[in-house]
């Protein structure tokens, strides 16, 4: 039998399970705040064309509208000034076979649980690797943190000094980028980075390691809770916008009963 | 007097009646639902756009008697809709006052980003209240004694002829103005009075950077019930309005020439 044929009858008979870890594009999920006088990223809106009336009888559609970066969306590498040159960067370039891969997941929700603002450092990707073994090289890393579970204001955190989420440090995206040779980190917060992320040497260390070194990220992930630390196939393609930046998508995982 | 039945008809006395605000996130909601309390309004119920950000009003206008603050955001028409499907059948008076507001003409940055804010919010969003809170009020302008009344937006002066500082704003503003002539043209046939009040640069973050005179939340206020109570249909708040307004009447050419003169003279 095929890899792939025992593939699909696995996945039918429920031994393989399909994991979302979507949340819905809905007008009112929260997009990541910058100070106003930047440009701001569009939240996701709908229009109806029609809905089986005088504006087309037989058929319903809707125009959509958002930002590359609303909702569960990918980051491509050319998203961060770090990697504007590096070759194959937007998201119409990136090869196919990216877009499908291993994942592991680190655990930090109970970190998170008590400091908003968690890190994830060296250590503790070390003690990780003691655990489930040394990351492979090409896999995507998720930074599970249940921050996916808040709704409301809670999600963003905002306060007067901004958004307060959890996130990786400089040395920890260096070790996973440099060292791991990662192909991408997701989250479950509104960016790769903690919001806070600005006050790190260099600011926003997540989006200009990964990037600069052309690799992926994934945000505003959900359903990390259902995936095992190791084992789990992720598959991420976003849409394939000419020179695009980044783009909302579907986000699935394989796992294994 | 102010209670006799035809009076009422052909004023737009807040008193009694049942108003929507449409952004609690403006600075001057909380000043504008305080009025319109302390005039008479029965229950004042302000819109509240994302409420997944805080709103540093929200303490202030729920401490004022008969506000309701409900979930609307004017660029979303799903939200707009869920409303209207709400409490659309209890709106007498409803005041457009969700405004978004950049520096800034055609050249200023290259691109048409925050221009396309300004429509949306500026424009589009007065075009998704009317369609879904326009005919339930027409429908009710005859409803007893709070009947719908009155439909108000709160323009910029600028709409009259655009001003080079704030030339995309300007033009939004110019949009929302004609669309309100054509929603006086639909509104006309129930009676539901359309009153734009044209306002001068605001005392806010976004026009820091004019001189005085600026509109600050207490002076609109009192144009938007003193309009209301006189049944205007045309308002102008402040100097920099009343100025505008005098000066367009006098010759709108002589006007569009003084203030698009290329910062000469």
């Amino acid at each position: 039998m095929s890899t792939l044929t025992d593939l699909t009858l696995r996945m039918a008979s429920g031994e393989v399970k399909v994991i979302d870890l979507t949340h819905t594009l809905d007008p009112d999920f929260p997009v990541i705040i910058l100070p106003p006088e930047f440009g701001q990223c569009a939240r996701f809106r709908m229009e109806e064309i029609s809905a089986y009336d005088h504006r087309g009888p037989a058929w319903k559609w809707h125009n959509i509208s958002m930002s590359e970066h609303t909702g569960t969306h990918f980051d491509a590498p050319v998203h961060w000034i770090s990697g504007r040159d590096v070759p194959n960067g937007a998201v119409d370039e990136i090869p196919a076979e990216q877009l499908i891969g291993p994942v592991v997941v680190i655990d930090c929700s109970a970190g998170t649980a008590q400091d908003e603002d968690f890190e994830l450092t060296p250590a503790l990707i070390e003690a990780w690797e003691a655990e489930h073994g040394r990351i492979p090289a090409n896999a995507w890393v998720l930074m599970r943190t249940d921050w996916s579970k808040r709704r409301g204001a809670a999600y963003l955190n905002m306060r007067e000094d901004g958004p307060h989420s959890p996130g990786p440090t400089p040395e920890a995206m260096r070790l996973l980028v440099e060292e791991r040779d990662i192909r991408g980190f997701g989250t479950e917060t509104v960016g790769t980075d903690a919001g806070q992320g600005a006050h790190y040497t260099p600011p926003y260390p997540a989006h200009y390691i990964l990037h600069g070194a052309g690799k992926l990220g994934l945000q505003c992930l959900a359903n990390l809770d259902k995936l095992p630390p190791t084992g789990a196939v992720l598959i991420a393609p976003p849409l394939k916008i000419r020179n695009g930046t980044g783009s909302p998508l579907r986000v699935l995982a394989l796992v294994e009963k | 007097m102010e209670d006799d039945p035809e009076l009422r008809a052909m004023s737009s006395d807040p008193k009694h009646r049942r108003v929507l605000i449409t952004d609690a996130r403006n600075p001057n909601a909380p000043t504008l639902a305080k009025a319109l309390h302390d005039a008479g309004a029965t229950i004042i119920f302000v819109g509240e756009s994302e409420t997944w950000l805080p709103n540093p009003q929200r303490d202030a206008l729920t401490a004022i008697p008969g506000v309701e603050i409900m979930a609307l955001d004017v660029t979303d028409t799903t939200s707009v809709k869920e409303l209207a499907g709400e409490i659309g059948g209890k709106v007498d008076i409803l005041i457009n006052n969700a405004r978004f507001v950049r520096p800034g003409g055609a050249m200023a940055r290259g691109d048409v980003a925050f221009a396309q804010n300004e429509m949306e919010v500026n424009y589009f969003g007065l075009m998704r209240l009317a369609q879904a809170f326009g005919p339930g009020m027409c429908a009710r302008t005859a409803d007893g004694v709070n009947s719908a009344v009155a439909w108000v937006n709160i323009l910029s002066a600028y709409a009259l002829v655009n001003s080079a500082d704030y030339g995309c704003f300007s033009a939004s503003n110019a949009a929302a103005f004609s669309l309100s002539q054509n929603l006086r043209n639909d509104f006309r046939g129930a009676g539901l009075r359309v009153m734009n009040v044209f306002v001068g640069p605001t005392e806010d973050d976004w026009h820091q950077e004019l001189p005085p005179p600026k509109v600050l939340p207490p002076a609109l206020a009192r144009s938007v019930v003193q309009g209301l109570r006189d049944g205007l249909e045309d308002v102008y708040c402040g100097d920099v309005a009343k100025d505008m307004i005098e000066r367009f009447r006098a010759g709108p050419k002589i006007l569009e020439r003084e203030m698009t003169n290329g910062g000469q003279g």
